[in-house]
């Protein structure tokens, strides 16, 4: 069969935003193909926002807005949302912190009701504290401490890369600043910044919008008015000197490095930005991609290698300052800086000689996969809509990417590749335990 | 005036089947095809029955099986997929071979080209044959590493002994022996279309995706005897097994149980019964060790169909100082969930949440992908789904009770821990008898 010509389709749900007067942002997306909802809250800060000598707050707050409401006793949120045949969970991220809930949608107002609970107010006590510190400890040694390679890359590479505490910290935070958290931190915490003004509501799926509205009005009217805290500048001046660090990790067997260059500004910027976005996919998409079929099949000096944007991997829910991110695990005893000095080869080889109209083509419309494919739940949807919105106050940019990636252009993506120089790189590098 | 009280829910929702057709090819292979045009894109997974075939050559054949035709290069077959935003993967497990992905809708019939002319001429180049087991033995290293592995290499052993389930991940030795001829040999003796179901998902016609499909693999031929697993053996209580991981942080529970298939009658049951124990969040094994104790992040139990038989489990990864009253509290509830009848709203709450996550599961393409694939290995059509809601809308509390007294009996179990064994043996040793194993890696 011939080389197709493919059309990169888009989806087309419809978005309906408001604001209710207390300053809570709205989003509704209705879906009636099958009878399930998405419902999230999603509130403008995150690890970056967290103070000095309390790092890794903003995760543990996140998971003491589970711990009961207003109106409900600790395990009811839980009971309520699986007892109504739904799942829900919550996430801390660099500029933001989720809550949400996907469920049938004979449940929708339910979710609603739970959600502006404990948006009056979470029912944060010393008994509550102390579970969560023990199960957030939990958390981090068993995703982190127990594991080789925990924390790789995405804790352990800002600190290389950024000097100001919001960028560089780590965001599960040390085990002695999460037992020095009290109830009154989580107190301050919720007032600052879990206002109505500094949050937006997202539902996506089976519902009717005039329907919608009016639970949502009656459920969410009332949550106390306050404004949005302003947001702090977290800027930072770009490298002009490659910075590199290392650290032994004792259970990793196989050496690995990461290294990241800082990117256009991605809210204000967006069309500077979205070349990177392909370059990422140009750069390490499948065996097909540059990268991999380089380092991988041909020279065979990295066993596995990454690439993506942002150092929680979600180009587009998060803020300036961040960056394209490559992640490398090696054969045992390979060569760090041979490996380096091979990207850098293949990125001046695409700056050179350039990228051809079928190998862009062909990436954007896997890029296209991805993106559609992800928005097929609609409990993702809810939370694209969401981000978009309290990001870039654009919840339709959901429907508007697979077309503004589907025309970047070959040259856009060489000059990005062009950017990516050794003086701009910080790069951290996993030198292997000795438990081998 | 904020409302207080918790809203009621709303007339349940109808658990409506997407629209469905199946077709078996002249070569013996079963096509079912569904329709979800949510988005413009199509699901594929192709299932080949793989029982007993050796694992270390299974392996790299799932790594293997895209890397060159007599006219394609690894590097053609992926860009050619990419150019209509595909993308093809293979995993093997003892019961079979996964062929998995998914592209725009539009590209369909290419997929299912490249696809067929990987089944029928996979070249197994040795160049790349040599780098992917090498990269399959650098994985194993890092597995090495990872109590979730370590743990589980120990419980397949344990409780598997002779059979096939019991070494469910190769050594790095044997995967690095396999070269061309091994995996055109495992090709030709087992890829075959008799037996295989190969499941279409998506914004495509149903008819119009079979005959696609017929189109594209009516080539595909061979065949052989059909090869089953013997059951699993019954499963011999005894001693905690205890691995030692010197300096671990945490250590690694799990018990295991033996439970019936989807077809038996107690299966609505047992699938209520491990909800209520560990089976969500809202369980008493997460209410009690990790919202009361804080001993644990992530504890679980589920329930894992195999062909073979149909295994309990459950699961925690718990502070090291804690192992031993973890692992108290964990057989409290299951002592207590065996000889007392359930609460009439625990129950209701489960079964709540067993339906309604059937409408979640199947309302993407991904996920009916998946379900329909999983349920055709087992012989089951995606209308089985409905007579399920219907057995789980009606199964009893003394129903639930007796199932908890069949499949969550602390006498029925076997216990495995991964841990440091300096910090853990005195505490265990005080609870009950421990036999040590060695990680085996």
């Amino acid at each position: 069969m011939a080389s197709p010509q493919i059309r990169i389709p888009a989806t087309a749900y419809p978005v309906e935003r408001f604001t209710l007067p207390n300053g809570l942002r709205v989003v509704l997306s209705p879906d009636r193909s099958a009878p399930v909802v998405g419902v999230s809250v999603v509130y403008d800060v995150g690890i970056r926002s967290e103070p000095e000598g309390r790092t890794g707050f903003a995760h543990l707050f996140e998971h003491l807005m589970f711990q009961g409401s207003q109106n409900l006793e600790k395990l009811a949120h839980f009971r309520y949302v699986q007892g109504s045949g739904g799942t829900f969970n919550g996430s801390t991220h660099l500029d933001y912190t989720d809550y949400y809930e996907q469920l049938p949608s004979n449940a929708l107002e339910r979710a609603l009701f739970l959600e502006a609970d404990r948006m009056r107010s979470p029912r944060i006590t010393e008994e509550n504290l102390a579970n969560q510190i023990a199960v957030v400890k939990e958390e981090i040694r068993v995703r982190v401490m127990n594991q080789p390679y925990g924390g790789f890359p995405w804790i352990k590479l800002p600190p290389v890369m950024f000097d100001t505490f919001p960028n560089a910290h780590d965001g599960y935070g040390s085990f002695t600043d999460l037992e020095a958290a009290t109830v009154d931190n989580a107190t301050a915490f919720f007032e600052k910044y879990y206002a109505a003004g500094n949050a937006v509501l997202s539902v996506s799926g089976d519902f009717d919008v005039a329907e919608a509205t009016r639970l949502v009005e009656r459920h969410f009217s009332d949550v106390p008015a306050r404004p949005a805290p302003d947001r702090p500048d977290f800027s930072e001046p770009d490298l002009t000197a490659e910075r590199r660090d290392s650290y032994t990790d004792e259970r990793a067997p196989l050496p690995a490095i990461a290294a990241a260059w800082r990117v256009p500004n991605p809210i204000t910027d967006l069309t500077g930005y979205l070349p990177y976005v392909v370059l990422a996919e140009v750069l390490t998409d499948g065996d097909a991609s540059r990268l991999v079929e380089r380092l991988v099949s041909r020279d065979r000096i990295a066993t596995s290698i990454g690439g993506y944007l942002g150092f929680m991997g979600e180009p587009f829910a998060v803020r300036d300052p961040t960056a394209l991110v490559l992640s490398a695990h090696l054969p045992p005893g390979g060569d760090v800086d041979k490996l380096l000095t091979t990207v850098d080869e293949e990125l001046s080889r695409l700056a050179n000689d350039g990228l051809s109209a079928e190998e862009l083509a062909r990436v954007q419309a896997r890029i296209a996969t991805h993106l559609l494919r992800d928005d097929d739940s609609v409990l993702n949807r809810a939370l694209h809509l969401a981000t978009y919105e309290i990001q870039r106050g654009d919840a339709g940019l959901a429907g508007e990417l697979p077309r503004q990636l589907g025309e970047v252009t070959p040259e856009q993506v060489v000059s990005a590749a062009a950017t990516l120089r050794p003086q701009r790189r910080a790069a951290i590098e996993v030198i292997p335990g000795g438990d081998q | 005036m904020s409302i207080t009280e918790v809203p009621d829910l709303a007339p349940e929702t109808t658990l409506t089947l997407p629209e469905t057709a199946e077709r078996v090819l002249g070569n013996g292979l079963t096509v079912i095809a569904v329709h979800r045009p949510s988005v413009p894109l199509v699901e594929l997974r192709l299932r080949i029955p793989f029982a007993k075939a050796d694992v270390a050559t299974a392996s790299v054949l799932s790594q293997t099986l895209l890397a060159g035709t007599a006219d394609k290069s690894m590097v053609d077959i992926a860009a050619e997929l990419q150019a209509v935003g595909g993308g093809l993967s293979a995993g093997a497990d003892p019961d079979r071979l996964l062929i998995a992905g998914n592209s725009l809708a539009e590209g369909l019939p290419y997929v299912l080209d490249l696809l067929a002319e990987v089944l029928t001429g996979a070249t197994y180049p040795s160049v790349e044959v040599t780098t992917e087991r090498e990269r399959i033995a650098d994985r194993l290293k890092v597995a090495a590493q990872q109590p979730a592995h370590l743990v589980a290499r120990a419980v397949n052993k344990r409780v598997y002994g002779d059979h096939p389930y019991a070494v469910q991940t190769p050594e790095a030795e044997d995967v690095l022996a396999v070269g061309t001829p091994e995996l055109a040999a495992l090709h030709g003796g087992r890829l075959h279309p008799r037996g295989a179901t190969l499941v279409i998902v998506g914004d495509v016609e149903p008819q119009a995706a079979l005959d696609a499909c017929e189109r594209a693999l009516a080539g595909w031929n061979g065949g052989g005897d059909e090869i089953t697993l013997p059951p699993i053996p019954k499963l011999v209580t005894g001693p905690l097994t205890l691995i030692d991981r010197p300096g671990s942080v945490q250590s690694s529970l799990r018990i295991i149980m033996h439970g019936v298939p989807r077809t038996h009658p107690d299966s609505a049951a047992q699938q209520l019964a491990n909800l209520v124990y560990g089976g969500y969040f809202s369980s008493r094994l997460v209410e009690n060790i990790r919202e009361d104790k804080g001993y644990t992040y992530s504890p679980r139990s589920s329930v894992e169909h195999s062909l073979a038989g149909t295994e309990l489990s459950i699961s925690a990864d718990v502070a090291t100082e804690v192992t031993g009253p973890a692992l108290w509290e964990t057989w409290y509830e299951m002592g207590r969930f065996a000889t007392v009848a359930p609460g009439k709203e625990e129950v209701e709450q489960a079964r709540r949440y067993a339906l309604g996550t059937l409408r979640l599961g199947t309302s993407t393409q991904a996920g009916l992908a998946g379900l329909v694939s999983v349920l055709a290995g087992y012989g089951l059509r995606l209308e089985w789904l409905t007579g399920h809601a219907t057995r789980l809308a009606e199964a009893t509390v003394d129903d639930i009770a007796r199932a908890a007294a069949n499949y969550f009996a602390p006498a029925k179990s076997v216990a495995v821990v991964l841990g440091d064994a300096s910090a853990v043996t005195g505490p265990l040793s005080a609870i009950t008898e421990i036999t040590s194993a060695d990680a085996g890696a």
